[in-house]
């Protein structure tokens, strides 16, 4: 079973998919919400991509017999393009001063598409930063809302540690605790929900600045090529 | 570059608004290149120059952003002189470091840093008419005038900066492939 992406044909297996199949056949589709591990979340829209001639998310659209997809065109490119700058003038993005940077994804998925400005005028909000739990910190002006962390507390931790609250611009991530703070939570170094933030809003303390500039995860290869074969 | 596109060299202006003068280093940091360049472009208004104004221009390149009355001044005046107008640097781009005050009331900042912080004594906020006024918030660039090219890094890398000269001066579109966008 195939289906074909830009002209290339993508086997798959059922229940595979768009971006799961392409990525496994080597193609890389740019995506921030979608994990491997996790079910599709479909919320960042990066992965958007014509399918049969209409826009969707390819991360929620399961692979079929003969599909058409279309994803480096340069009409998705661009609203890949403003998607990117939108989440970066959302919150506050100061990469020089970011520990995950060298290592972020929204960063690289930045330099994938040749972002080189925010572009819209930035929003700059006022968002807490949480320092109050001994190992880990909490930065909101960075979170992207990928929900990432509340489904890995949720679902492999069992503690449902985080959650979203609120809607439109006002959305933002809450801690559940009654004082609202990482600190007062069971939160663990070895909690899943720490390893799956993609930008650098959860982070472990003092461990940042460690790997060299030059050394981080996209500094010598794009993330087009790193997801695809991350072990080179 | 190409040898036959430019019979006249371009008048390059450039200026640090709220920035450390970095990128102007990194700038300096293409090395003996500027030899090769300046074969191609000759300097108006720049530190490199100590001319304060400009003259008419065909690039001008602005590193920092717009965090007092006089940032904004210079920027307007640089709009209208030159024909390309280039944020060059993170803090052009989103205002970078300074911008970190964006969420904090001005008033706060001035009283604690020359009020009330520790060890200060008998302070007072600098009220010298010569100084600018700052402003209540840092802003990119992009939010007052429009700019024509975004040249990422903090600083860019001197190769970045080489690479996007080059490109201009051909009359190519700047492209920075994989290593030359960063946006640290
Ligand atoms: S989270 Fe990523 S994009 Fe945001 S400041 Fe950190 S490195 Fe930059
Ligand atoms: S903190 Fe990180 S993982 Fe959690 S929602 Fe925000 S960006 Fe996603
Ligand atoms: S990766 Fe598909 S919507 Fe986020």
């Amino acid at each position: 079973m195939t289906f074909t992406l830009d002209g290339h044909d993508i086997p798959f297996e059922p229940g595979q998919t768009v971006v799961q199949a392409a990525l496994a056949a080597g193609h890389y589709i740019p995506h921030l919400c979608y994990h491997p591990e996790f079910q599709p979340h479909g919320s960042c829209k990066v992965c958007t991509c014509t399918v049969n001639g209409r826009t969707a998310t390819s991360c929620t659209t399961p692979a079929s017999e003969g599909l058409e997809v279309a994803s480096e065109t340069p009409e998705i490119q661009e609203i890949r393009r403003d998607l990117v700058q939108f989440l970066f003038t959302e919150g506050n993005h100061f990469c020089p001063s970011c520990e995950q940077s060298g290592d972020c994804m929204l960063q690289a998925v930045g330099y994938e598409l040749g972002v080189v400005t925010g572009h819209y005028n930035p929003l700059f909000p006022n968002r807490p930063v949480d320092a109050s739990h001994p190992d880990v910190l909490l930065d909101t002006n960075r979170c992207i809302l990928c929900e990432l962390c509340v489904r890995a507390s949720a679902q492999i931790d069992g503690k449902s540690i985080f959650a979203l609250s609120g809607r439109g611009i006002t959305k933002h991530l809450i801690v559940n605790a009654e004082s609202g703070r990482l600190g007062d939570t069971q939160l663990a170094t070895t909690d899943k929900a720490l390893d799956v933030c993609p930008v650098g809003a959860i982070l472990r303390k003092r461990t940042g600045f460690r790997v060299p500039i030059g050394r981080r995860t996209y500094d010598a290869r794009p993330i087009s090529q790193v997801t695809v074969e991350p072990a080179k | 570059m190409n040898p036959e596109r430019p019979k006249r060299k371009l008048r390059v202006a450039t200026t640090s608004l709220a920035g450390c003068f970095g990128c102007h280093m990194s700038f300096l940091d293409i090395d003996e290149r500027l030899i090769e360049l300046l074969e191609h472009i000759e300097f108006d208004a720049s530190p490199l120059t100590d001319i304060k104004t400009p003259g008419q221009c065909d690039l001008g390149l602005i590193e920092g952003g717009l965090c007092n009355a006089e940032n904004v001044h210079v920027l307007l005046n640089m709009r209208q002189k030159c024909r390309i107008l280039v944020a060059m640097g993170a803090c052009a781009i989103n205002g970078g470091l300074p911008a970190q005050r964006n969420h904090l009331d001005i008033r706060d900042c001035l009283q604690t840093v020359y009020l009330t912080g520790v060890g200060l004594n008998r302070g007072f906020i600098p009220n010298d008419p010569e100084l600018p006024l700052p402003l209540d918030q840092v802003h990119p660039l992009h939010d007052v005038v429009k700019i024509d090219y975004f040249l990422p890094g903090c600083p860019p890398p001197a190769d970045a900066i080489w690479q996007f000269l080059t490109d201009l001066i051909a009359g190519r579109t700047p492209q920075l492939g994989h290593g030359l966008i960063h946006y640290d």
